[in-house]
């Protein structure tokens, strides 16, 4: 497919879609106005193709310095009377949410739609906490879509809903919907069209302090105006279709409660294993559809709530029968039916409506001896930084600096934070002792260096240090912290697939922008060490950080290279092994560890497709044994 | 259950894995099946193991329960290891013979023909396929995901036809690669078909 057809289809063109395609669709069919975003997986496509099709569907796009910013945008945007729509991991939500708990006391004019993608089993996250949470501690109405088709649906709807009761609305969505692909047939598209020459319509703000600024006098009235609108709402969650019962047969002893990604795996182990009971399924789960829950109760025996991460419908539930005096069993995380963490699957669920059950049979197979051993023995792939990868340079330097300066790996804290960098956590570099958040490695350096008499090297990328590190500076020179911070600016923000950031010139719409300076931001902030180096100098990079380290202050170094990731970089030829002077010692190979330089048949080989011409492992050798290609 | 098929497919990040289970996917909704499918992104970009699941006919859930594949179709030897979760008796194992040494790691990298060994020793059809040679043959060592799409289409219970997926690869990949992917997936085809 081409990305164009997101904004070219027409109701009841069908197209394989990933969920994150699908949202994009929903958003393109509401008319939507005004996106903005922080990349972070699973949702980060969104932003990717927003970023491309924006100006075709009329939106303006922008890719915000943090989710904050990109709620406060939309807020605003929504404030106006357009429709807004911002999107961000998990725990992006939490760097928005200072702003994100009073738009739902200031409410909207325009929809507003804020999705929030849940990484259960955190392929890319740091935990699991789970978006639904927000929703009732904003008191914010969520919707739980399944699958694509409801991505696109329940996106679309989230905006309706937002302009009728004048809230914004959240969309929940995990991993495995996010990206999953399937088959979504496209609706009508609102016309979104404006004849301003930068696309996107202009909507205008009416003033009303009582309506949008939270002073005491005001907000105690916003928060009895949005507890009006949740009881209105809580009507519509108890007749909504989305929160409807697929009869798979005729049970009246078992019953299941599901919703999102979990909801399908409940269907699927019910339909393929013939058994015969309802499920009622949650699309719109907050606030919660009681009498709906009731109704689905009340002639069961036993009920199974099919949820990942947190026992919130489980709860909810349980809530329904005290107050309905029902005599009902409810099966969940809470007795040990289904774990507490974890993504699940159909044989998860099977396991856990087994317990009670008992319809599975054990169909344990034997294996061969060899088999068994081949699986333990198989060599692991995990993620590493790329071949020319600017990062290893930095980190193989500040090892050696360490070294040559006499201290010992126990003796210096490395402060670590959220990017490729983070990959920096495996040997041989060992980089990352300790990682709250994004920006969290400046506030880190801060308390290490006042707890501890151990040294501390705190590396934040130059997106992240965009994100939240520049506040944290700013604390630390005024604090007067003693660390040494390295920004690792790749021109890019690499680890969510390229997006561009304030440090390079160009923004989320592709025009040309202006570039913001980390070298000038670190100066303004106070830093007297302020160093931009060419990570790729070894012998730059190891006297930059004995230099650093010998202060008492915060210093700054820059290391400022391109991401190898990044297209259209002028490649430089493949690094060039001179047999005759190989010393066979395997530093460049167990010290460096790039992925292009391997040891095969007890030889040194360096793979020339994917060797980046960094030429940091010609420094690394004392033999001369690799020299630079031509 | 006619029309329900499973493929898990796996490899190492750059291969192609992911688009070439959009396109299979693609090719089952032009057929008028039913078709979901999963993919992981992230951290698994930075060469590390990746993995698609994609079940055609009626289900709701994208991820293949163990041992329910009717297709283990791997990129690359040790990554099947991998994927054998996912297999049962019945499941046809389609790898590609050409290793891609993980890097940093302190494990050695066991002998391709001892996998295939121990593989035939616990499963019935067991079939390796030279693909990146034949990839290379086709144009491109790129055209690898190509080879291992038309072994694919060559299973007897793959309930796509090969047309349908050739459609759906030429909607998918730009016009100047078609000839190469042409070549690709019918040396592919043969080399299973026979």
């Amino acid at each position: 497919m081409n990305l164009k057809e997101l904004v070219t289809g027409v109701s009841g063109d069908k197209q394989f879609l990933l969920g994150n395609e699908a949202a994009v669709r929903g958003v393109i069919e509401a008319g939507v106005s005004i996106a903005a975003t922080y990349p972070g997986t699973p949702s980060s496509e969104i932003g990717n193709i927003l970023s491309v099709l924006a100006k075709d569907a009329n939106i303006y796009f922008e890719f915000s310095t943090n989710e904050k910013v990109a709620m406060e945008v939309a807020a605003t945007a929504a404030a106006s009377g357009l429709r807004s729509f911002t999107f961000m991991k998990h725990v992006g939500l939490n760097a928005s949410a200072d702003s994100f708990m009073t738009t739902a006391y200031s409410g909207v004019n325009g929809g507003m739609v804020i999705l929030s993608a849940d990484d259960p089993s955190l392929f890319s996250s740091q935990n699991e906490q789970d978006t639904r949470n927000y929703a009732k501690l904003a008191n914010m109405p969520i919707l739980e879509p399944s699958n694509c088709q409801e991505v696109k649906d329940m996106v679309k709807y989230a905006f309706d809903l937002s302009e009728q009761f004048k809230i914004p609305v959240i969309v929940r969505t995990t991993t495995r919907v996010s990206h999953m692909r399937g088959i979504v047939e496209f609706g009508d598209v609102a016309d979104n069209s404006s004849n301003n020459e930068d696309h996107w319509k202009r909507g205008h703000f009416n003033k009303d302090p009582s309506k949008y600024v939270p002073v005491p006098q005001f907000a105690g009235d916003m928060h009895i105006r949005l507890w009006d609108k949740i009881h209105k709402i809580n009507e519509l969650t108890n007749q909504s279709e989305f929160n409807r019962e697929v009869e798979l047969a005729d049970n009246k002893k078992y019953g299941i409660i599901s919703s999102s990604s979990a909801y399908n795996y409940a269907h699927d182990v019910c339909k393929f294993n013939n058994l015969d009971f309802n499920i009622l399924k949650l699309g719109f789960s907050y606030p919660f559809p009681n009498e709906k829950v009731a109704e689905f109760l009340k002639d069961l025996d036993e009920v199974f709530i099919v949820e990942e991460v947190d026992p919130i419908i489980e709860r909810d539930t349980l809530a329904v029968i005290g107050k309905e005096k029902l005599d009902v069993t409810v099966h969940g995380k809470l007795d040990g039916t289904f774990p507490l963490y974890h993504e699940f699957n159909s044989d998860i669920v099977a396991d856990g409506l087994n317990k009670i059950l008992n319809f599975q049979e054990n169909t344990e197979i034997k294996y061969s001896p060899s088999l068994e051993k081949l699986q333990e023995d198989i060599p692991s792939r995990a993620p590493v930084l790329c071949a020319g990868c600017p990062h290893r340079a930095m980190y193989y330097g500040i090892n050696i600096a360490i070294e040559e300066m006499g201290l010992k790996p126990a003796d210096v804290v490395f402060a670590s934070d959220i990017g490729c960098y983070t990959l920096g956590i495996n040997p041989p570099y060992n980089a990352a002792d300790y990682l709250l958040s994004m920006g969290s490695s400046v506030g880190d350096g801060c308390g290490f260096s006042v707890s501890t008499d151990q040294k501390v090297a705190s590396f934040i990328g130059d997106s992240t240090f965009f994100h939240s590190g520049v506040s944290p500076l700013i604390n630390a020179v005024h604090n007067k912290h003693n660390f040494v911070l390295t920004v690792l600016d790749n021109r890019i923000t690499a680890m969510t697939g390229g997006q561009p950031n304030p440090g390079i010139p160009i923004d989320g719409m592709g025009d040309e922008a202006p570039e913001v300076s980390i070298r000038k931001l670190a100066l303004a902030c106070g830093c007297d060490y302020v160093r931009v180096i060419n990570p790729f100098n070894l012998d730059q990079v190891v006297k930059t950080y004995k230099e650093a380290f010998e202060r008492d202050d915060t210093a700054v170094i820059i290391s400022k290279a391109p991401c190898t990731l990044i297209k259209g970089l002028t490649k430089k030829p493949p690094v060039q092994l001179v047999e005759k002077n190989c010393n066979n010692c395997d530093k460049c190979v167990s010290e460096l560890a790039c992925p292009a330089i391997s040891k095969v048949n007890g030889k040194i080989t360096i793979d020339q497709s994917q060797c980046d011409g960094c030429n940091v492992c010609i420094q690394v050798c004392k033999y001369g044994a690799l020299e630079a290609g031509r | 259950m006619d029309n329900h098929y499973s493929i898990y497919i796996c490899g190492v990040g750059g291969q192609g894995i992911i688009k070439t289970s959009t396109i299979i996917g693609e090719a089952a909704m032009n057929q008028g099946l039913d078709v979901v499918m999963s993919e992981i992104h992230g951290m698994s970009q930075r060469g590390g193991s990746v993995s698609t699941e994609l079940k055609i006919g009626g289900y709701n859930s994208s991820i293949i329960p163990k041992q329910a594949a009717d297709m283990l179709l791997s990129f690359e030897p040790i990554e099947t290891i991998r994927g054998l979760d996912k297999v049962n008796s019945q499941t046809k194992i389609v790898y590609n013979t050409h290793p891609i040494i993980p890097s940093s790691t302190n494990k050695p990298y066991p002998s391709v023909d001892s996998i295939t060994k121990t593989l035939k020793e616990n499963y019935k059809h067991v079939l390796p396929i030279e693909g990146t040679k034949l990839a290379i043959e086709a144009g491109s060592v790129l055209a690898l995901n190509m080879v291992l799409l038309g072994a694919v289409t060559a299973d007897d219970k793959f309930p796509l036809t090969k047309e349908s997926v050739i459609d759906a690869m030429k909607n998918n990949l730009k016009p100047k690669f078609h000839e190469m992917n042409l070549k690709a997936i019918e040396s592919g085809y043969k080399s299973i078909k026979g």
